[in-house]
């Protein structure tokens, strides 16, 4: 057999791409329509053959030897790359299975599909992105559409309030790193990451040079909900539907880590940038995240607010594959971090997803409301039980397989406070994460609450992610693998 | 394969009867635990090994091994099998499981399906803790025993069940968090010279005094403070005083079925972790803080007793009763001679059996007469002759009369304590003998009170005779205590034959 011509390794993000124009065509021949079987249909379907692409290119070894290498470097297809496109995929899967019920009744049912696909589309060029200028393109294709849908729900304050939040938020962090970008640019004569890295030792611009790493920085820090630019996402995840809540809280804050990976690790290498110690402001980010977002996360009574607070606090732990860089096991550190996110994806868009199920039963938000819940739906709340205990590290789902080994590789690599730190805030967000497990089953239901019907796809979405939850254990090393290989490629 | 297929029964038994309409959980579940006790009893008969596990020159039964998870210089493998020792406490484990899901027919009338899925994650989670071989694997099922558990004192328990069950979860969890540290220690200890988190090969590497120093901490003081962290870790589990106060909440509070499970499963997983980590890997640090083991032993049973004593809850006697006899099993483990370890391990069994007895006893007088309370009833004998005669039977297993479990185990125990050579080993025998005088005490007492005498009950309840399958749970249980108290070889042989290899180095 002909080898494959090089751009098919572009496969998933063109996939993407279609599906959302397919869905624009759709929309523009038969406008407002409540087809959801054929919009959710043809949403999922585009998904599925884009996680389906990555997985058969990541299987096949298209992403060994350096990758592929399209436009002249803007783009590189390699193993990291397809390894975050089969997590966003497999999310947006998820998020659009469950949207199938959550949009019922709503009229632009076609414009929310597509601005996911399109969004969708941006993550998968942020993993592919080869150059600083591709990175704010895609970036920016991320970030407009999710703007829009945390406004899906037009009717909303809510929803309205945190889309304006985060639109100002999110201008506000895109010019800083735009400028980030431009500094470095300045000072390096290039955009392509290799001339970044190339150039970066010869200038004598120190400190441009830290000025714009530190911006650049202050940008990914936006997307991934890190502190000090973490007060969006409560807002906005409070706002919006819950399935874009776990859109956001899990792919988004994924695309915004596959993109700091790359640039840190290729064009700001350790062993090339010397003079700015960007290591020593991940470690501290690292710190401050994943303590505040705990912290926060403990004194909330809004279960989604508590939940967007924990993935303030997942994202801390996240921080540690950069904050544990130069200490000798720099693939298995950032490998781990890798599969953290991966686990996370069905952990967390599992758990968003829950809350979207009881947003569709409008049985309220707080921890009271879900008193009794147990009793009533048992299935979809052993799952919600599963990505608590999960969440939390307990070993009923993946999340303790890829917290153990992400703090193993910390202390491996010598940084063993750094390690403590995330095992003692790791025991400590067992109080909240347990809070919901004993609203659903220990406490009396208030009473007056019925449940109307069992939404299939709701109810698909969340035991699905529940389901791949738990087989992470026994699977854990055919994810860990790839993730590894795929971070030893980058350095 | 013979162990996956265990576990998997349990696993798929949890799953579907999770999903099954309530009213044909009870059934479903029963039959589902079939599967598993079938398998281990054809481990049993099919058992061909010899040795320890964890030590070299002997045979595992029903191993395998295969890689897990592979990552840089970190290699995790899949590793299960049992010996002696395990053994046993995996047939304990399936019938304790299949009897508590009969005693939970006429208690539990809510949410059934979910109990039973529970009960048997439960079964699942603690197979896997007697059968693991990497400390990795069997931290998991360590866990995730902790979960089902959790769930079944808050769901279906009493009043104070939200409390029980949390102070449950904590202890047991920051226990967990203690012991893994000191585990750790070594492992770091050991450096280059085992590259995975294999018990076996950890086991023989630190008694092949390859421990080297970490940190500057020298290769002594390392062992000595793992041991003591994993003690402390492992003591809550079993519990010893002075960790043991999250017990009678939970055995208080808990459905009749998990405390049958709790009492009769759970606790053993302290005692057996105490065995296989503290006493086989650092036998010398063990020989060092043997008196002062000895004596938190000697105050378990006591104190524990003396607790059970004051107690007007038969729950809580029972509960408290608990302490007592694993202070038994910690002197026997202390003593490390073949009759101690043996005895301590065969303890386990009886006191498994007899627990889950009493505990499914005042369980069946609890459901008939809603109360606990010894001085809220009296002569029940006359109402309820064939549940009398099992609580009869069991105090006296308790209190250790011959032919029965309990004598076997304390015999072998004292036997063994007695001759052991740590300094003051005969005082402490001497002294927590005596703890049996206590024990014969309260049993009589709460017998003599509730069951005999003049007919008199302070509820609204009719007391008549209990259904069926609350008894067979009883009957099934008085006679295995018989038979391990007659034939103890049926197990005794094959523990004797992997504690053993033990003694060779260490004490």
């Amino acid at each position: 057999m002909a080898p494959l011509p090089d751009w098919t390794a572009a496969a998933p993000a063109i996939l993407l791409g279609l599906t959302a124009i397919t869905l624009l065509i759709i929309d523009s021949i038969s406008p407002r329509s409540k087809n959801r079987n054929l919009l959710a249909g043809t949403t999922l379907v585009g998904t599925l053959a884009a996680l389906a692409a990555a997985v058969g290119l990541l299987v096949t070894g298209t992403g060994t030897n350096g990758g592929v290498s399209l436009y002249g470097g803007q783009i590189i297809v390699d193993g990291m790359s397809l390894f975050f496109t089969i997590i966003f995929t497999s999310v947006a899967a998820l998020v659009t299975l469950a949207s199938y019920d959550y949009l019922a009744g709503e009229t632009e049912q076609a414009e929310y599909y597509a601005l996911v696909m399109l969004a969708t589309t941006g993550m998968a060029m942020m993993a592919s992105a080869g150059s600083l200028a591709l990175v704010f393109v895609s970036f920016e294709l991320l970030s407009l559409p999710s703007y829009a849908l945390v406004a899906f729900l037009k009717d909303n304050r809510g929803s309205v309030e945190a889309s304006l939040k985060y639109l100002l938020i999110g201008a506000l962090s895109s010019a800083i790193l735009l400028y980030g970008i431009s500094l470095i640019y300045g000072v390096t004569g290039g955009l392509l990451f290799e001339t970044v890295a190339a150039n970066i030792q010869n200038s004598g611009l120190t400190g441009m040079l830290g000025i714009g790493v530190l911006m650049v920085l202050g940008g990914f820090a936006f997307k991934t909900a890190s502190v000090p630019f973490h007060f969006w996402a409560p807002e906005a995840y409070e706002g919006s539907p819950g399935p874009i809540s776990a859109y956001l809280s899990s792919a988004s804050k994924a695309a915004g880590f596959v993109v700091a990976f790359r640039v840190f690790t290729v064009a700001f290498g350790l062993d090339i940038v010397s003079s700015v110690d960007w290591v020593l402001a991940f470690q501290v980010l690292a710190v401050v995240t994943m303590t505040l977002g705990n912290f926060a996360a403990a004194t909330q009574d809004n279960v989604k607010r508590m939940l967007a607070y924990s993935s303030v606090g997942q994202a801390g732990y996240v921080l540690i594959g950069l904050a544990a860089l130069g200490g000798g096991q720099d693939a298995l550190v950032l490998g781990m971090s890798m599969t953290h996110l991966l686990v996370y994806g069905f952990m967390n868009t599992g758990a968003f997803l829950f809350i979207a199920l009881a947003e569709h039963w409008d049985i309220g938000r707080t921890f009271a409301d879900y008193n009794g819940l147990g009793s009533q739906a048992p299935i979809a709340c052993a799952a919600m039980s599963v990505f608590m205990l999960s969440l939390a590290g307990i070993p009923l789902g993946g999340g303790f397989l890829s917290k153990y080994f992400l703090f193993g590789a910390a202390v491996g690599a010598g940084f063993w406070w750094l390690a403590a730190i995330a095992i003692v805030n790791s025991v400590l967000s067992l109080y909240y994460y347990l809070r919901v497990v004993r609203a659903m089953w220990f406490e009396e239901s208030n009473g007056d609450r019925t449940i109307e019907g069992y939404p299939l796809g709701l109810y698909t979405a969340v035991i699905a992610a529940a389901v791949v939850t738990v087989l992470l254990i026994p699977a854990f090393n055919l994810v860990a693998d790839p993730a590894v290989d795929a971070a030893a490629a980058l350095f | 394969m013979i162990i996956e297929l265990l576990l998997a029964f349990c696993l798929i038994g949890a799953v579907v009867v999770f999903v099954l309409p309530d009213e044909y959980a009870p059934v479903g579940a029963l039959t589902a635990s079939l599967f598993p006790l079938v398998t281990s009893f054809v481990m049993w008969f099919g058992f061909d090994g010899s040795g320890n596990a964890f030590l070299e020159g002997g045979q595992l039964a029903y191993e395998t091994m295969v890689q897990w998870i592979s990552l840089g210089p970190y290699a995790i493998n899949w590793h299960v099998g049992v010996d002696g020792i395990s053994m046993p406490l995996v047939v304990l484990a399936t019938v304790l499981t299949t009897l508590a899901i009969l005693t939970a027919w006429t208690p539990i009338d809510e949410r059934r399906s979910q109990f039973y899925g529970l009960m048997l994650l439960l079964e699942a989670g603690l197979l896997g803790v007697f059968v693991a071989l990497d400390f990795f694997a069997w931290l998991v099922f360590w866990e995730v025993v902790l979960v089902p558990m959790y769930m079944l004192i808050g769901v279906w328990g009493g009043p104070r069940r939200k409390y029980a069950a949390v102070k449950f979860f904590v202890y047991t969890n920051l226990a967990t968090l203690v012991m893994f540290l000191g585990f750790m220690a070594l492992v770091f200890g050991l450096g280059d010279s085992v590259s995975t988190l294999d018990m076996p090969a950890i086991t023989q590497a630190i008694r092949a005094g390859e421990l080297g120093s970490l940190a500057g901490i020298a290769p002594g003081t390392i062992k000595s403070v793992a041991f003591v962290a994993m003690f402390a870790g492992f003591a809550v589990k079993v519990p010893i005083v002075p960790v043991h106060t999250w017990l009678p909440d939970a055995h208080v509070e808990a459905p009749t079925p998990a405390s049958v499970m709790l009492a009769g499963a759970l606790l053993k997983m302290g005692t057996y972790a105490l065995l296989r980590f503290n006493f086989t890997m650092l036998p010398d640090v063990a020989a060092d803080f043997a008196p002062f083991i000895a004596l938190l032993a000697v105050v378990s049973v006591i104190y524990g007793a003396m607790l059970a004593l004051a107690q007007q809850d038969l729950k809580r006697i029972v509960a408290y009763s608990s302490i007592s006899s694993m202070g038994f099993v910690i002197l026997g483990l202390v003593a490390y001679t073949e009759y101690g370890l043996g005895g301590a391990t065969f303890q386990m069994l009886s006191h498994g059996l007899l627990s889950g007895l009493l505990f499914a006893c005042v369980g069946v007088i609890y459901n008939t007469t809603h109360t606990r309370m010894v001085g809220d009833m009296s002569g029940l004998a006359d109402r309820m002759p064939v549940t009398t005669g099992m609580f009869v039977a069991g105090s006296f297993g308790y209190m250790g009369l011959p032919f029965m479990a309990g004598f076997m185990g304390e015999y072998f125990i004292f036997q063994g304590s007695f001759a052991a050579d740590f300094a003051g080993s005969m005082v402490f025998t001497a002294v927590a003998m005596f703890g049996i005088v206590i024990v014969a005490g309260y049993f009589l007492y709460a017998m003599q009170r509730t069951l005999f005498g003049e007919y008199r009950l302070e509820t609204d309840y009719t007391v008549g005779r209990a259904a069926v399958h609350d008894i067979v749970p009883l009957a099934v249980l008085v006679v295995l205590v018989i038979v391990l108290g007659t034939a103890p070889n049926i197990f005794f042989d094959m523990i004797t034959d992997a504690v053993g290899p033990m003694l060779g180095g260490g004490l």
